[in-house]
């Protein structure tokens, strides 16, 4: 460890240096220390970024380093250097004034950083005057500069907003504006881009590129994301249970990653594919199967419309028409608020759909009674995007899965039976079965959502965002558990997703949606490589780590 | 592993988190403590005891605590105060149980449907609820024990039909950001009926909250018995209650307080021990301390 320090001292000069940093972590928890005996410089002017999946430790370390860990937990040896002086040594009031001044940081949620009950203006100025920063007309005028400089479209008006009025986007805007007043040497920012769609992410990541740039400033970024890290890092930072495994310039760790595990993260990244998913069933002639056409399907969400309110509308689904195939998967693409989720809910009769028709055995499923289409509902499952709030926390396992057929008439034992080997097949022992959600990891946790929505041998699979909330490498193998459960049960799947990556690696077919209407359709070899509409080409040219010899791995 | 070795009790629930937050609850060890050996003493007391609730011995009237075998006195008639008191004691406690179990039931009933279904349903529900909290509750219960027989079994369902608002509004404001969840559309994906999503499924989620607002309930259900049987309105002599021996001490507070006393400060630790443990339950059970 020590002698790659060493090799990385050569380039620029050192802002701040962590040397030997052990963060203990409470008992109890699933390991003694949050990060262990970790040794790092920020050389100035450059984006280091820290990457590691969730409870790597990466932002326990940015936390130590604005002296913000939770009293629970402790930094118990090492030291941080800025400017000779050691910051864990410094008391509360010494950190209150580095704090902005020297080091900012930006986090992952704009909305709960922002107070919601000031305005824009009022708490880019309050970040001024606590830290007594020219008079309160000259805190005005900066603020308005700071707006402007972070690109907010009318930036007077802005001053005046509060945060709910604004999108994810222009909040994280708001967010580093802050983050600036003080003009620090330092901006730690937390996965400031992981709650955002892909097209913003890139504006938000350009902008902090553009930034760091003017500024000579010096960024620790922390994400889990690769491709992001392709996309701005100088450096990289790779951890792994709270230790760094691997350090070193950006491009020579993308090109030769010496650790196994930095190389297991870059394999894991998902992929743009330059050619199309093989046709997996040839035999089955896949054509010659479609298991629902939906055809001009319309949704409109209504809100307010009270006595005294006006009655508003959103078009949320407009004519959508597509087949679903045998054994095939179909994508959806779009940012958030483009539909996507609904035309899924719609498929799945979760939301009652305007007009149009769900053809489904022949049948108009569209229009069915809850209480006529119950015995259909077993055949069109769905895979939910957050697997913490799609499991009952109160159920065991076993009950999760087979209250369905259970309730649809299947007999206890057989339900059970049933259950132990789909569970084996999502890869999860039977000893799951007795146990609650909350003992599992979100991967787990994703396979049992998995398990019971294949307890029914489905037709159609619709999976809102199955892979979203998942680490990198656990998002590879979903991906794989539902490629091979497709390969053998021939599922027809409708896969919504955000991100185009993982999209172009399961799908056979893909949608583009923009506010609510599906602006293209073809295979992924077309949209990535050849996208007619101007939307769908912005969407590709967002892909973080795109242009980058990531891609071309 | 075949299905047979598989276990299908996993997590005791003297093992979990909650449990032991309660057993380190002071106050509320206390109150399960009092709680349990007045229990004890109302159900085995009147058997110990040399003479019966209803026994008059004219001769020992107005004795203070401790004269012969009469250790907490007698009263106006004779009878026997300790006698009296446990036997009230088992008519109190057992009216205050059943007017929670009854009260908690309408509520939690209203409470699931009006969240649930949220819209006209939950608008008529829910100002059904205001109009009952809106009237005054002693009153109510007044003017309707003057005109129902106040039999215990009466008296507790008056008690019940005049509680249960409180807990319907827990458990709507709960089902209300539960029905949100993923797991309610899984559910309903799966094709289970509403009925089987609001009472099994959603129902065991929101056990905490209900077993706290039930257990403040006996308090107030027990205190409620208390002040009709007072007034005169409730639990009709000879047989006893907490609220009627009351009643016939006030005339004597100078001459003989410890007909007033003993009731008094026998009501008192009931309803304290109520309030610590439901206090503690709060504690114990909030959902928001707990990592998972």
């Amino acid at each position: 460890m020590t002698t790659q320090v060493e090799s990385t001292k050569l380039t620029a000069d050192t802002v701040l240096s962590v040397r030997n940093l052990t963060v203990d972590l409470p008992k109890g928890m699933e390991r003694a220390f949050a990060v262990r005996d970790i040794s790092f410089d920020l050389p100035r002017g450059e984006i280091l970024c820290v990457i590691g999946e969730s409870g790597s430790g990466k932002s326990v370390t940015a936390n130590a380093m604005m002296g913000l860990l939770p009293p629970l937990i402790r930094v118990s040896s090492g030291e941080i250097l800025f400017q000779g002086q050691d910051l864990l040594k410094l008391d509360e009031p010494a950190l209150r004034k580095l704090r902005g001044r020297v080091v900012s940081m930006i986090f992952q949620d704009p909305l709960s950083a922002l107070n919601p009950l000031m305005t824009v203006g009022e708490q880019v100025v309050e970040v001024m005057a606590a830290h007594d920063e020219g008079t309160p007309k000259s805190r005005q005028a900066r603020a308005l500069e700071l707006l402007t400089e972070v690109g907010l479209p009318d930036p007077a008006l802005m001053l005046h907003q509060y945060p709910f009025r604004l999108s994810g986007g222009q909040r994280q805007r708001v967010m580093i504006a802050m983050a600036l007043a003080l003009e620090p040497d330092i901006l730690i920012a937390d996965e400031p881009t992981t709650a955002l769609d892909v097209t913003t992410q890139a504006q938000i990541l350009d902008l902090i590129q553009q930034i760091q740039r003017k500024k000579g400033m010096t960024v620790l970024f922390i994400t889990h994301d690769f491709g992001v890290v392709a996309e701005i890092a100088d450096r990289v930072i790779v951890m792994e249970k709270g230790l760094i495994v691997e350090q070193g310039v950006a491009d020579t760790v993308f090109g030769a990653p010496q650790h196994p595990y930095t190389e297991r993260l870059i394999a894991a990244v998902p992929k743009l594919r330059q050619d199309d998913r093989a046709a997996r069933s040839k035999d089955n002639d896949p054509q010659d199967a479609p298991v629902l056409t939906v055809e001009k399907l319309n949704l409109i969400y209504r809100s307010g419309g009270g006595w005294f309110k006006k009655l508003r509308e959103v078009k949320a689904v407009q004519d959508a028409s597509f087949t679903l195939h045998r054994g095939r998967t179909l994508g959806v693409v779009g940012e958030s608020g483009s539909g996507k989720t609904s035309l899924g809910r719609l498929l799945i009769k979760l939301l009652e759909s305007e007009s149009g028709q769900i053809i489904y055995q022949g049948k108009d499923i569209a229009p069915m009674k809850e209480s006529d289409f119950r015995p259909l509902r077993p055949k069109i499952q769905m895979i939910f995007q957050d697997p913490f709030a799609s499991l009952n926390p109160r159920s065991t396992i076993g009950h999760i899965i087979t209250v369905g057929p259970i309730a649809q008439g299947m007999k206890k034992a057989d339900a059970r039976t049933k259950a132990l080997r789909i569970l084996e097949k999502v890869g999860l022992d039977a000893g799951a079965y007795a146990r609650y959600p909350h003992e599992f990891s979100g991967g787990q946790r994703q396979r049992v959502g998995i398990a019971r929505a294949l307890m029914f041998d489905p037709d159609v699979l619709v999976a809102d965002e199955a892979v979203s909330a998942l680490d990198v490498s656990i998002q590879a193998q979903i991906l794989q558990l539902l490629d091979e459960i497709q390969r053998e049960t021939q599922v027809a799947m409708f896969f919504i997703t955000h991100d185009l990556r993982v999209a172009s690696q399961i799908c056979d077919e893909l949608l583009v949606m923009q506010n609510g209407r599906i602006v293209e359709h073809g295979p992924p070899s077309q949209i990535f490589h050849a996208p007619k509409d101007a939307y769908t080409k912005e969407l590709v040219a967002a892909i973080p780590g795109s242009d980058h010899a990531l891609q071309k791995v | 592993m075949t299905a047979a070795d598989i276990q299908t009790t996993p997590q005791r629930w003297w093992h979990s988190r909650g449990f032991r937050r309660f057993a380190q609850h002071r106050l509320a060890m206390v109150g399960m403590a009092m709680l349990f050996l007045l229990t004890l003493a109302c159900i085995v007391g009147p058997y110990l005891l040399p003479y019966d609730e209803l026994y008059i011995d004219l001769r020992a009237r107005f004795s203070p605590p401790m004269t012969d075998d009469h250790y907490l006195g007698t009263d106006p008639l004779g009878r026997d105060i300790a006698a009296r008191l446990l036997m009230a004691g088992r008519i109190s406690l057992l009216v205050g149980f059943f007017a929670m179990v009854l009260s908690t039931a309408i509520g939690t009933v209203i409470g699931v449907v009006a969240g649930y279904y949220g819209g006209k349903v939950n608008s008529v529900l829910m100002r059904f609820v205001d109009a009952f909290l809106a009237f005054p509750s002693i009153f109510l219960l007044l003017a309707l024990a003057a005109f129902i027989n106040p039999s215990p079994v009466m008296i507790t369902i008056i008690i019940a039909v005049t509680g249960w608002m409180e807990v319907a509004r827990i458990v709507e404001a709960e089902v209300k950001s539960l029905r949100e969840r993923d797991f309610v559309l899984a559910g309903r994906m799966l094709g289970l009926r509403n009925t089987h999503i609001m009472f099994r499924e959603l129902l065991p989620n929101m056990v905490g909250p209900i077993i706290v607002a039930a257990t403040l309930t006996v308090a107030r259900a027990i205190l409620l018995e208390a002040y009709i049987s007072f007034l005169g309105y409730g639990i009709q002599p000879p047989l006893p209650s907490w609220g009627n021996m009351l009643n016939g001490a006030q005339q004597y507070l100078a001459t003989a307080p410890w007909l007033a006393i003993i009731p008094g400060i026998t009501i008192t630790i009931a309803v304290t021990s109520f309030n610590f443990i439901g206090d503690g339950l709060r504690d114990a059970l909030d959902v928001r301390t707990d990592p998972a």
